[in-house]
């Protein structure tokens, strides 16, 4: 009964997630290459304006068009996300296969250092690094931070599932049959992990994209490029709440509250999915 | 026995994890391309202080010394573990000389400390709540609206939430202070209701997302335990729900919500920086902001490390609490 | 005593009905010991849980009445109920022994807690000390020490959590015990225990005990009387001796054929094929397809469960 009514919240969630990303997709991968002018530009259009047919979302103080700056903020801020997710559940999902599949002093270390990542925060860290920098990271450098400190999560629950696998029954007859390692683990252990590693895959775009945004959102990330948070960043900056242009903080804010939402309702609607099918 | 070797690793752990989170602030910024000395001296130049090469040699050496940049690299690194470990000294604070870290990061850590913790814990007492309500009875209207709530609440960062807070109760209806200002005599009633007033909307970023967590994970595990045998048998002992949900559901939810809370506080740490910035509330994330803002490097490696310290000690001291809860660990 | 009168319960929608207990008429008398028996998938748990009175997860009676007089033997006044009244009874008139899985029991409370909350409100006279006191002797005439109260379930041995359970239903000093597969999943020496335990209970409160399992042993050794459920029906009825030596019912007959024997030489007859589906069970005798002595009457008719000797009913057309 309880795998008959699991998949069905996980999908319906799934499936609103996945409608609400697409529209993201849409706003930031396929939109910004029509933008008519480089929306980062100041005064490329009039100043203060407010929404019109001219210009969706109206323009900044500094005579950006806020719709078009919105795209291209998306763009980066999901290929960042995207970018530091696949390498944290690529590195994720070697190292606790590696840990959890070996064993031994191996598994000690990795574990070691996954624990210990863990338990340092991340944001300290990166402020640290931004100091140093000058006050500015690119983002290049926020990515390969944000994987740093990401491929843990990914790492720790596969290294779970690979130690309960490796005392499952199949596995040993796959390993006593004379299966080969790599076979066994293409073959049986990875189908299994493939449904947690794409829920932990969603959930790092969703911190990374946080994290990038909370450092912009305190002026450490790029100024050069445009973010999610160096847009809200910007606003704040140049007193877009008192000149009560909320259009200017507010479109960036709902971007970024409704991508999460979608990216959450995905991760939890995959999670769901695959207990399921683990039960089941 | 085995409990004390358990207590043992947990302390090795800690002791390692700490080394290695002071091991990477301090390699940090020997990577970086900025020297913090040469950047202090172009600040100070730059604020129009006339300097002749030998005064200036002079304030560069009392500069590295200061930063603890002086001697070879392993000296560095030895006198730096030193002075956190040992005296839990991270020099004098440079923007506001010579008043020393130490003593800015003791005024600020009471302040971060009070937000997370009240937050924390109104957040987790309500969101068990809702949460045990929703998992028990999932079917009713109200449960699922909760959920729904929960769910549309939870993957909000704080900040961004603290930021549609001050927008709407700053900016559109201002009833709350835009920035933290506290005022009166220390503790008396004037200063208590200051730091509520000045607490309330921060702490709420935190609350509402936090509870948005614990409702969505507390309903997952009551509906889980409700069809427990140990339930059922309780049930049909002709126990009263308020009794079932209190007695057996409840406690067997709240152990592995603890464990979890271990795994949460470095994130949470995270958000409360990003929340008190925003708010200007004077606590361990501000000072932070602070030492990037004014390139106050000592500052900066002694608020870091300590953020590091603490995240590491709460979660060991969860982790260690956890075993004395569980019987079924004690007992071993 | 309890008395079931056409008794139709089990879940679903009223259009798409699963009856686990369809138009069962059973009279548990009191100070007996009735043994329900079948396989798994008869209905007996269903059964159980009707006699209880525990509608929960969409169990549902559908027709028929059951109906409980208890007599309390102190003051001799008697309570009145029907089964979807039972629950204000349980624990106090009525208890229940679950089987006792390694999660029977809160992972997390002590014994003496799990024994105590449940307890009904003339029980809890006296202080604290004069309750554990009296919890402490009731537990040692069944040769369980003191330490169990302090303990927590993971530390109780599989025995000794059976045994706990059966000793948190007889402190109440109930009218009725219900036992589900009180033995199922312990060594024989461990269930002789119990089963000991059980009996010498009902002797001495004078009570009712309906023990439910599927083993056919267990209620051999204890049970007065005995029912035989299979798909949903009662197929027969009486005295436990009479029954195993004279069955007059085919399926009886396979049950006690299956069983094993001292002495027994040569391969034990097992029964072919499984019961049917309780969801749309076939028209007239439910045992017909898997029956050696089937007719074509019994495929068309329902035989009646009637009294075939004395006390002793049976549900077939030939015996």
């Amino acid at each position: 009964m309880r795998s008959f009514k699991l998949p069905k919240i996980g999908s319906f969630r799934l499936g609103l997630g996945l409608a609400l990303l697409a529209i993201f997709v849409v706003l930031g991968l396929i939109l910004p290459w029509f933008a008519p002018v480089n929306p980062l530009t100041w005064y490329k259009s009039p100043r203060n304006q407010g929404p019109s047919l001219h210009h969706l979302l109206g323009t900044t103080n500094l005579g950006q068009d806020i719709f078009w700056l919105l795209t291209w903020a998306l763009q980066n801020s999901l290929i960042l996300g995207l970018t530091v997710a696949f390498f944290s559940t690529l590195i994720g999902v070697f190292a606790g296969l590696a840990a959890g599949y070996s064993g031994g002093w191996l598994d000690r270390v990795l574990s070691f250092f996954m624990d210990a990542l863990l338990c340092i925060p991340s944001l300290p860290i990166l402020i640290l690094l931004a100091a140093l920098f000058g006050g500015q990271l690119s983002l290049p450098i926020v990515g390969v931070a944000l994987v740093l400190f990401n491929w843990p999560y990914p790492g720790r629950q596969v290294r779970a599932v690979a130690l309960t696998m490796r005392e499952r029954e199949f596995i040993n007859v796959a390993w006593f049959s004379g299966e080969s390692r790599l076979k066994i683990l293409g073959r049986h252990i990875f189908p299994y992990i493939a449904g947690w590693s794409a829920a932990n895959f969603i959930n790092t775009v969703l911190v990374g994209i946080a994290t990038e945004t909370s450092l912009a959102v305190i002026g450490l990330s790029s100024a050069q490029q445009a973010t999610i948070g160096t847009m809200i960043y910007w606003a704040l900056k140049y007193q877009a709440l008192l000149a009560q242009r909320y259009l200017w903080v507010g479109a960036p804010v709902l971007a970024i509250v409704l991508m999460f939402i979608s990216l959450f309702l995905i991760s939890s609607g995959l999670a769901i999915r695959s207990a399921a099918r683990r039960i089941g | 026995m085995r409990l004390l070797g358990q207590i043992a690793t947990r302390l090795i752990s800690y002791i390692l994890v700490i080394a290695f989170g002071l091991t990477v602030v301090f390699f940090v910024p020997r990577f970086a391309p900025n020297d913090p000395v040469e950047a202090m001296l172009a600040k100070v130049s730059s604020q129009g202080a006339y300097m002749d090469a030998a005064q200036a040699d002079a304030l560069r050496a009392s500069l590295t010394d200061a930063f603890g940049l002086k001697g070879s690299l392993l000296t560095q690194y030895w006198n730096f573990v030193k002075r956190i470990v040992l005296t839990g000294d991270f020099g004098p604070s440079l923007a506001m000389y010579p008043t020393p870290v130490s003593q800015l990061i003791a005024q600020a850590l009471p302040w971060t400390f009070g937000l997370l913790l009240s937050s924390t814990l109104i957040a987790w007492v309500l969101g068990n709540f809702v949460g045990l309500w929703a998992g028990w009875r999932p079917n009713r209207a109200s449960s699922r609206i909760m959920e729904g709530l929960a769910i549309l609440v939870y993957p909000i960062p704080y900040y961004i939430l603290a930021l549609v807070l001050s927008i709407l109760f700053s900016y559109i209806w201002p009833i709350f202070p835009l920035t933290a200002s506290v005022h009166g005599a220390p503790w008396s009633f004037a200063f208590i209701k200051s730091v509520i007033w000045n607490s309330i909307l921060p702490a709420l970023s935190i609350v509402l997302v936090v509870f948005g967590w614990w409702v969505i994970s507390v309903k997952a595990q009551t509906t889980q335990l409700a069809e427990e045998e140990f339930v059922r048998y309780a049930r049909l002992k002709g126990l009263g729900d308020g009794r079932i949900l209190t007695r057996y559901v409840l406690p067997n939810a709240i152990l592995p919500q603890i464990t979890f809370l271990a795994l949460q506080i470095g994130l949470m740490f995270n958000g409360s920086i990003v929340t008190e910035i925003l708010f200007e509330y004077p606590g361990l994330g501000h000072l932070i902001y602070m030492a990037v803002i004014q390139g106050d490097y000592n500052l900066l490696m002694g608020t870091i490390s300590l953020s590091i310290i603490a995240v590491a000690t709460a979660t060991m001291i969860i982790d260690l609490i956890y075993p004395l809860l569980d019987p079924r660990i004690r007992a071993r | 005593m309890i008395e079931l009168k056409n008794v139709r319960a089990g879940y679903g929608t009223p259009d798409a009905f699963v009856a686990a207990v369809d138009d069962v008429s059973l009279t548990v008398h009191d100070n007996e010991i009735l043994g329900i028996a079948g396989e798994s998938g008869c209905g007996k748990s269903t059964l159980m849980r009707t006699l209880y009175g525990d509608f929960s997860g969409g169990l549902k009676m559908d027709g028929g009445k059951v109906t409980g007089r208890f007599t309390d033997p102190d003051n001799g006044r008697t309570t009145e109920s029907d089964a979807a009244n039972f629950q204000d009874l349980w624990w106090d008139v009525m208890s229940y022994v679950p089987q006792g899985s390694m999660s029977v029991l809160n992972p997390i409370m002590k014994v003496e807690k799990q024994i105590v909350d449940a307890l009904p409100k003339r029980e809890k006279k006296g202080s604290k000390a004069e309750l554990r006191q009296r919890i402490v002797e009731f537990l040692a005439g069944f040769g369980l020490p003191e330490t169990v109260l302090d303990s927590y379930p993971h530390q109780l041995s599989g025995g000794m959590r059976q045994r706990v359970l059966v000793a948190i239903a007889a402190f109440v000093r109930p009218r009725l015990i219900l036992a589900d597969e009180p033995t199922t999943a312990l060594d024989v020496v461990v269930q002789k225990r119990i089963l000991l335990m059980l009996v010498e209970i009902q002797r001495r409160l004078k009570n009712t005990l309906v023990l439910v399992s599927h083993d056919l042993g267990v209620h051999y050794q204890i049970t007065d009387r005995i029912a035989i459920a299979y798909a949903g029906k009662i197929v027969e009825v009486g005295p436990t001796a009479e029954v195993f030596e004279n069955p007059r019912h085919p399926y009886t007959e396979a049950l006690i054929g299956a069983l094993p024997r001292v002495g027994q030489k040569g391969e034990r007859v097992g029964l072919e094929g499984r019961p049917p589906s309780l969801a749309s069970p076939p028209d007239g005798c439910r045992f017909a397809a898997r029956c050696p002595e089937a007719q074509a009457i019994c495929r068309q008719k329902s035989p009646p469960l009637v009294d075939k000797a004395p006390n002793h009913a049976s549900a077939c057309h030939f015996r």
